[in-house]
């Protein structure tokens, strides 16, 4: 197990193996995404509350998810690099800030863009939102930290640290909604119990869920392969490589 | 199909501006999660080539002289 460990957070056989990958799962992805999204356009039926609006559920809830989700992914690479030392798992936690903090933005404006007909208003400091928030300010964060750093000896080391200090901020936005219940609403949707929603309206939402978790690996996949291009571009592998390009 | 017509379908019962407008702009921050690191894989690979090809002409003259 952990002979294979080692193995996978070598870059050359990370490279080779997820070259195989990326574009089965990065198509699959792109299937995925589309097909629930025509599900969730033109057969969901509309809410008795919100009208057609839920529609907006398909695309704000998988975000959501995968916000809190690809930090806690980042911070598990963080781990991993401070305490096996595998750089790897640094070049993992460096690639998965900006595509995190994009999807944390895209969870907040396809939000706010909900709310405004359901709740009648854009924003609002509701506990969930600003912890939401704050999330995406961490992800900022990272990145900004690292591109202060670069080049200097360490700066792995610093984002890694960060990225679990800001590990605290995921219970708050889990719990947001029960501990302080201002408008968002508690969760209607968990991979664990049934929802509260007829199946033909939380089928296509557990679609999407899955693609935008398919689609986030394939494009953390692809990140991870430019990185390893770059700091491994003096290895005789990555010039063979090039070569065959 | 829930709607009867395509104009239905767009409008949404007065929703549509807000529907569409998010579904757009997932679209767009999605097609750039793709398109990023998609050129700066084509632009890495340009980069490093050329550099590969700059070293071995400078060490062909360097065996010329």
């Amino acid at each position: 197990m952990l002979n294979w460990f080692h193995r996978l957070g070598s870059p050359k056989i990370f490279f080779e193996i997820s070259g195989r990958w990326q574009f089965p799962l990065l198509s699959l992805a792109v299937l995925m995404l589309t097909g629930g999204a025509l599900w969730a356009l033109l057969f969901v039926p509309p809410d008795y509350q919100q009208g057609n609006s839920v529609r907006i559920m398909y695309i704000h809830v998988p975000a959501a998810i995968l916000a809190q989700s690809g930090y806690v992914m980042m911070a598990g690479a963080a781990a991993v690099f401070l305490i096996w030392r595998i750089k790897l798992a640094d070049v993992a936690v460096k690639c998965v800030a900006p595509l995190g903090a994009s999807i944390t933005f895209l969870a907040l404006v396809t939000g706010a863009i909900w709310g405004k007909p359901t709740w009648g208003t854009w924003w609002v400091w509701d506990a969930r939102l600003t912890s939401t928030l704050v999330l995406f300010f961490l992800y900022i964060g990272v990145i900004a930290l690292r591109s202060a750093m670069e080049r200097q000896a360490g700066a792995g080391r610093v984002c890694a640290i960060l990225a679990l200090v800001g590990v605290v901020n995921l219970p708050v936005i889990k719990y947001s909604v029960e501990w302080w219940y201002t408008l968002h609403q508690p969760a209607s949707f968990s991979l664990m119990e049934k929802p509260a929603m007829p199946t033909e309206m939380w089928l296509p939402l557990l679609v999407m869920v899955m693609a935008y978790y398919v689609f986030f690996f394939a494009i953390w996949m692809m990140r991870i392969r430019n990185e390893i291009l770059i700091r491994e571009k003096n290895t005789d592998w990555v010039k063979q490589w090039l070569g065959g390009r | 199909m829930k709607f009867d017509s395509l104009s239905a379908f767009l409008q949404m019962d007065g929703h549509g501006v807000y529907i569409w407008a998010a579904y757009g702009l997932t679209l767009i921050i999605l097609a750039a999660n793709v398109w990023f690191p998609w050129i700066t894989r084509r632009s890495i690979i340009q980069a490093e080539k050329s550099a590969i090809l700059k070293s071995m002409a400078i060490r062909k003259s360097k065996e010329r002289s």
